[in-house]
């Protein structure tokens, strides 16, 4: 096989995984302050429709994607108001989000049905793009690729090595005893949700301006609900996100791979394929774990302060 | 109109507007009620959208006489509330665009016996239950000859969504219409198992291309494949709509669904008391399926696509007309005859010289 379609089959993969990336380095940070947001599908939906408006009127991606993500947080908002303010359950409140938000771009966006727009341009970094094999795949991208990247990595380091990072692991795991240390539960909480929001928003806005450049309702099919489990799968660790994400939009391409090049096994099963790598690597990974998980002591759980 | 939107309103907003709709039905009291249910959104710029295209032609033609509604994004299962409220709100006339309402559709129509009813793409009928579909097999005939034509390596990507009759018989055609023009055609068929997921699309289209087509067809319902190929400089063809501004420099022509002939007919005869339950499956010939513009093609190329759509369209050619042999070398239709109707209909095999197994 040739470098240049190597190159492209790579490509293909890095541009799939991005929408998942982004959505799921947010929703993690959200998980890891206790926050289980079921409403990513929702919130992506509305970063999309935003995100396609905004670039339309302006002419600009960036600002496309800046709207994606004030939609996202508006969203996110919404959410924290429910589960913060009102200490409502945060199963029903994400889920009711995802709903609200299918409906709301659905309503948002009929008058923008069928308009389209250029993608997002790619933006060739000086000398790197001109490696030989990787230069073109790694390095000859639209923003959004470098911005998941520059995400996860700003993620990683900021769970494991700030301060900041810290209080936000101890209000997800234990609520109580970071209150009694006088740090702010539902503060930490909001923000953490606000940044789900915003991954979010931004990743919709990919879908809408560099994935496939139009709106159309419900076009993210299903992808919030994939990083979702993304994050699951990465057992709450940002870099395994990356791998994840990219392992299931490998074997998302590599399927489509085998059935153009003629490989007699039914389409059907090779559809499921993502889903049951996803799956095996769950379970190989817990096979190995020996050692307690990282799941958020207290995800899911609300909290609400004696006074 | 009444617009009514399932997907826009929660599902009890939605029967709350139904009820709305028929204290509204006072002043229109001497007027028809039609309604329309989709399965998809009206602004999917496929399907469902060309529906309701329909629905608006029928809405000018006889807006004196009739007063149409829509319901937008209905899922097929629980879709016989729907329907038999619908019956109950005092509509006359209720139309259903897809092949899972077939039987909701059947138990509700023996309710309302007074209510007529038309199911598209189902088999199913009762004496108020008609059935309509259009031959779409037949523009995917002349889109074969012009991607036969047009093709530089012979290699031809094809994006199907699930293997039903009415996909399998249009990749059939479709190769029938390319061997017309080029015997040595080849046939790369990717099926998605989706209508509808722009991301999963695209993504077939680049792994097509990356596999060495240059020219894309697709049987899946948004245009993000054709935007692939515009970015690519290759060629495509838009599916249900006529979606040339999505790529207007890649499209080669769209097959349009249009039933805006047929809704007319129908709401007319009920208006003149002559409504039968019957069976309607047209083509070019009855004006259901119609070509876009032909566009980004050498002028010889142009002239065979006019002359096969005007064949197609007066009945002097038919796609499946014989001799067609099947892939596993088995006879489909002798020479001077036809695959049989019914058997287009219920299509599960390809023809000779596709290269790939049909799932099952």
């Amino acid at each position: 096989m040739s470098s240049v379609f190597f190159q492209a089959v790579a490509a293909t993969i890095i541009a799939s995984s991005i929408p998942l990336i982004l959505a799921a380095i947010g929703e993690l940070v959200a998980e890891r302050s206790g926050m289980l947001n079921l409403g990513v599908e929702g919130m992506m939906l509305m970063g999309a429709v935003c995100g396609f408006i905004g670039a339309y009127f302006s002419s600009s991606t960036l600002v496309g994607a800046l709207c994606g993500v004030a939609a996202g947080l508006a969203m996110a908002s919404l959410y924290g108001l429910l589960t913060i303010g009102f200490a409502v359950n945060q199963v029903a409140a994400g889920l009711a989000l995802t709903i609200f938000g299918q409906g709301l771009s659905g309503l948002i966006g009929a008058h923008y049905v069928g308009l389209k727009r250029d993608g997002a341009p790619h933006l060739h970094l000086p000398w790197l793009s001109g490696l030989p094999y990787v230069g073109h795949m790694l390095f000859g991208e639209d923003g959004f690729v470098y911005a998941a990247l520059a995400l996860v990595a700003g993620v990683a380091w900021f769970l494991r090595y700030s301060r900041a990072g810290l209080n936000l692991r101890a209000v997800g795991d234990n609520p109580a005893s970071a209150h009694a240390l006088g740090m702010s539960v539902g503060g930490t909480r909001l923000m953490a949700v606000l940044f789900g929001g915003a991954c979010a928003g931004l990743s919709g806005a990919y879908l809408t301006l560099a994935y496939t450049p139009f709106w159309s309702p419900g076009l993210s099919a299903g992808r919030g609900w994939i990083a979702l489990a993304l994050v699951v799968f990465a057992s709450w660790k940002p870099w395994r996100v990356v791998l994840g994400a990219l392992l299931f939009g490998g074997a998302t391409i590599l399927q489509l791979q085998a059935q153009a090049l003629g490989i007699r096994l039914p389409s059907q099963m090779l559809s499921a394929l993502p889903y049951v790598v996803t799956i095996l690597a769950l379970i190989l990974l817990n096979l190995r774990r020996y050692r307690g998980s990282l799941t958020p002591a207290a995800l899911g759980l609300p909290f609400v302060a004696d006074t | 109109m009444t617009k009514i939107s399932r997907r826009n309103v929660l599902t009890g907003a939605a029967s709350l507007g139904l009820g709305m709709a028929t204290t509204g039905r006072a002043s229109a009291a001497t007027k028809l009620k039609a309604a329309f249910v989709y399965v998809g959104p009206v602004g999917d710029f496929g399907y469902s959208y060309q529906h309701d295209q329909g629905r608006l032609e029928l809405q000018k033609a006889l807006g004196d006489k009739v007063e149409t509604s829509f319901l937008e994004s209905v899922p097929e299962a629980g879709s016989e509330q729907t329907f038999a409220q619908l019956a109950r709100s005092g509509h006359d006339l209720i139309f259903g665009t897809s092949f899972g309402y077939m039987d909701p559709m059947v138990k509700v129509s023996k309710q309302y016996p007074k209510v007529k009813f038309e199911h598209a793409t189902g088999y199913k009928r009762t004496p108020n239950l008609s059935t309509y579909s259009a031959k779409f097999h037949e523009g995917r005939y002349v889109i074969g000859q012009i991607a036969g034509k047009m093709t530089k390596n012979n290699t031809i990507g094809y994006i199907a969504a699930f293997p039903i009759p009415e996909v399998v018989s249009g990749i059939n055609a479709f190769m029938l219409g390319a061997q017309s023009v080029n015997p040595g055609i080849k046939l790369k068929i990717i099926w998605a198992n989706v209508w509808f997921d722009p991301g999963k699309e695209a993504d077939a289209a680049k792994v097509l291309l990356s596999q060495g087509c240059d020219i894309i067809c697709q049987h899946t319902d948004s245009a993000a494949p054709l935007q692939v190929v515009e970015k690519a400089g290759k060629h495509g063809f838009g599916q249900s709509s006529d979606m040339a501004r999505f790529a207007p420099k890649a499209i080669l022509t769209s097959i349009v669904d249009h039933w805006g002939g047929y809704y007319i007919k129908r709401t007319q005869a009920v208006l003149d008391g002559t409504w039968k339950s019957t069976d309607t499956w047209g083509g070019m010939d009855l004006d259901m399926v119609r070509m876009a513009p032909f566009t980004n093609m050498p002028d010889d190329v142009k002239a065979m696509a006019v002359a096969t759509s005007a064949a197609i369209k007066a009945d002097k050619l038919n796609p499946f007309h014989g001799p067609i042999t099947k892939q596993d070398g088995t006879i489909a239709a002798k020479a001077g005859e036809a695959v049989a109707d019914k058997d287009i209909l219920s299509m599960n095999w390809y023809v000779k010289g596709i290269d790939d197994k049909l799932p099952s």
